[in-house]
């Protein structure tokens, strides 16, 4: 059964892209910034996973666990340097930062590093079960658990702790939760802090199921990652879970069905249509600006 | 009056300061007792470890023939350039190693489409470029047929490697259902492609399944997905090993079991980094040589590599090695380093004993010589035979 394969291939591709999307969408929904740097926080994790699996001899669920605490960390590291002060600038100076800081981790990590790529260690087992006819990897379904897991984490902060719902508070009326007496810096790091560890542990998890990393991985995972956070609708938790599974199903059936050079042109194209004909994403209201 | 002169003096002084400075830059290399060979390789980015790789081996000659006496009295000094595997970068690095630097002749660069990038500039400014790897046929043959004539290669061409796969496939493995999975990008792996098609089909066998992809893709699932349910019983995949490791890892997790074949293009550490060692079992690539070779000469060379770089050599090291021990011999003939009189030499190499086979250069200005085909054991390469053009 060819396409129940197809079917694993995609949701595995696409929880990968839901992880880095939510990070994306999490810091848009609370200061509006579209933050560039966060694939070079997904490369920056991966890496970490990487050197604590190889110089610590660390297996995948601590690795896993090293590169989000260090992702985290890292996020709001700049957080605190890059955007807190721009806080009440042009969204567009933010936005440029952004940009900026992303080619900085970059070229930096290249400067230290090199340009090199190197080859994931094995860390998880390859079994392979046949499920109605398709060969399935244990690999991917463990990446799959690991996925929703994190996912069902996510939600449970957001939705039933204190901090998330500072967080919710703070995207919706950033002087109203203010003076509620919410520490609008804390809530911000936060999210930066649960942001980018989503993204490091879509680092890790990307290099177990894909064996290469390279100092610029993460540009054209985190350009699809925001366009499924556009897609789903910027700023929507679930909107960015939505999405992520969305291109990923779509990328694998436009090789599925032998077009594989267009698997990312079909992507941006999503993006094209999305913005054209219903710009605030599947999930999103469309809500009039007041004057 | 005196204030005067003395700026007169003080700007007489820059003005010579200045001239001094461009001095040495318009000396060409030619008049000294020395010879500037250019080497213009990917030392970094995405096939970084080619460039590496035909760097120790040029180091080695480089050293050999210096240690010898040099070429006709005169010591080789390599100008290196790390066009960091980019096309743009590659131009930049010929144009600065010819106008800048003087160089005789320029040896890069590993890819095809990093020395196709350097062909126009090689000709117009008439400097011999010698590309140790580059396997694409327009790299010294233009697609109206027209020869370049400064462009030369150490390696066999492209439609060579694919006709030997090919042969491989339908006498020694017996395959008659065959699939092809080509990195779409690259015009190395578009020559092999075409030229095992055409090999392949005309032993008499099927091409059920023709797909591409894309360089630097990581996820090959849902294309190998397509290919697997061809059924070929033989997968070809002409590319480099950045993406052949990952597809020939996802391919075996998926299980598709059958033989593997491709190119020199596979042949890195890397490879079996990335693809895993028992995966990489049952796959094949056509080679230039194989350091297992019993062959005297080329023994004697991988104890010399052995002891300066501790490790064995592969194919680059070989081709980089053999790149330089070609050039020499060129202008030795030429007896002078004459662009034009070395061009003419290399075009008329007959018999030369390499590393890499006895190199006799044709028309085309490509080497006809034998390729080798190892086998993956273990993640170790295992010579398999030898096949004369």
């Amino acid at each position: 059964m060819e396409w129940i394969q197809q079917l694993v291939n995609g949701i595995s591709l696409g929880s990968i892209y839901a992880l880095i999307a939510l990070g994306y969408t999490m810091v848009y929904g609370i200061i509006k910034l579209i933050n560039f740097a966060h694939g070079d926080v997904f490369m920056i994790g991966s890496f970490i996973g990487f050197y604590s699996i190889t110089g610590w001899g660390l297996s995948f669920f601590p690795a896993l666990i090293v590169s989000m605490a260090a992702c985290a960390v890292f996020g709001v590291i700049i957080e605190r340097i890059a955007y807190k002060r721009l806080r009440n600038a042009t969204r567009i100076a933010a936005l440029i930062t952004a940009i900026g800081v992303s080619l900085l981790i970059e070229y930096v990590f290249i400067y230290f590093r090199g340009a090199g790529l190197v080859a994931y260690p094995n860390v998880l087992p390859t079994k392979t079960f046949e499920i109605f006819g398709a060969q399935i990897s244990s690999k991917s379904l463990l990446i799959l658990g690991t996925s929703v897991t994190l996912m069902l984490i996510l939600q449970f902060i957001v939705h039933k702790t204190k901090t998330g719902k500072a967080m919710r508070a703070v995207s919706h009326d950033m002087d109203a939760a203010r003076l509620m007496g919410i520490n609008v810096d804390r809530t911000i790091s936060a999210t930066f802090a649960i942001g980018s560890a989503l993204a490091g542990a879509a680092g890790v998890i990307f290099g177990a199921y894909y064996t290469k990393i390279e100092p610029l991985m993460g540009v054209i995972p985190g350009l699809k990652a925001f366009v499924a956070a556009v897609l789903g609708g910027i700023g929507i938790i679930p909107g960015a879970m939505v999405g992520g599974l969305i291109l990923g199903l779509v990328e694998t059936i436009v090789s599925a069905l032998g077009f594989s050079l267009w698997r990312d042109a079909a992507a941006f194209i999503i993006l094209i249509l999305i913005l054209i004909f219903r710009p605030s994403g599947i999930l999103g209201k469309n809500t009039k600006e007041k004057v | 009056m005196k204030k005067k002169l003395s700026y007169l003096l003080a700007t007489s002084a820059l003005a010579a300061g200045i001239l001094a400075g461009c001095s040495p830059k318009g000396d060409s290399g030619a008049s000294s007792d020395e010879i500037k060979f250019g080497v213009n390789l990917e030392l970094s980015g995405q096939v970084a470890s080619y460039g590496q790789s035909l760097e120790s081996g040029i180091d080695l000659a480089i050293d050999e023939i210096n240690a010898d006496g040099g070429i006709d009295g005169k010591k080789i000094v390599p100008v290196k350039v790390d066009n960091k595997s980019d096309l743009t970068e590659a131009t930049n690095g010929a144009l600065k190693l010819i106008e800048q630097d003087k160089v005789s002749a320029i040896i890069g660069a590993a890819t095809s489409g990093d020395t196709v990038a350097q062909v126009q500039i090689a000709n117009d400014k008439q400097t011999v470029l010698l590309t140790p790897s580059g396997t694409a046929p327009n790299v010294t043959v233009n697609d109206d047929g027209s020869v370049n004539e400064y462009a030369f290669r150490t390696s066999f061409i492209d439609p060579f490697q694919g006709n030997v796969a090919a042969n491989f496939a339908t006498e020694k493995l017996n395959i008659k259902k065959a699939a092809i999975f080509a990195d779409s990008a690259s015009d190395y792996a578009k020559g092999l492609a075409a030229a095992f098609k055409e090999t392949f089909t005309a032993n008499g066998g099927e091409i059920v399944s023709e797909e591409a992809y894309v360089a630097k893709d990581t996820d090959f699932n849902s294309t190998l997905t397509r290919i697997k349910g061809e059924n070929p019983e033989f997968v070809f995949i002409p590319g480099y090993y950045e993406e052949v490791g990952l597809i020939i890892k996802q391919a075996r997790e998926m299980g598709i079991t059958v033989p593997f074949m491709g190119a020199d293009g596979w042949d890195s550490p890397k490879l079996i980094e990335l693809a895993g060692a028992e995966n990489l079992n049952n796959t094949y690539i056509t080679n230039h040589y194989s350091s297992e070779d019993p062959d005297e000469n080329i023994q004697k060379f991988v104890s010399a590599f052995n002891d300066k770089y501790s490790k064995s050599p592969d194919a680059f090291n070989a081709l980089g090695y053999d790149s330089v021990y070609l050039l020499k011999d060129a202008i030795e003939r030429a007896g002078s380093t004459d662009s034009e009189k070395v061009k003419d030499a290399l075009a008329e190499t007959k018999d030369l004993s390499l590393i890499t086979g006895v190199v006799t250069i044709d028309e085309n200005h490509n080497p006809i010589k034998s390729a080798t085909v190892l086998e993956y054991k273990d993640g170790k390469q295992v010579f398999n035979s030898k096949v004369n053009p």
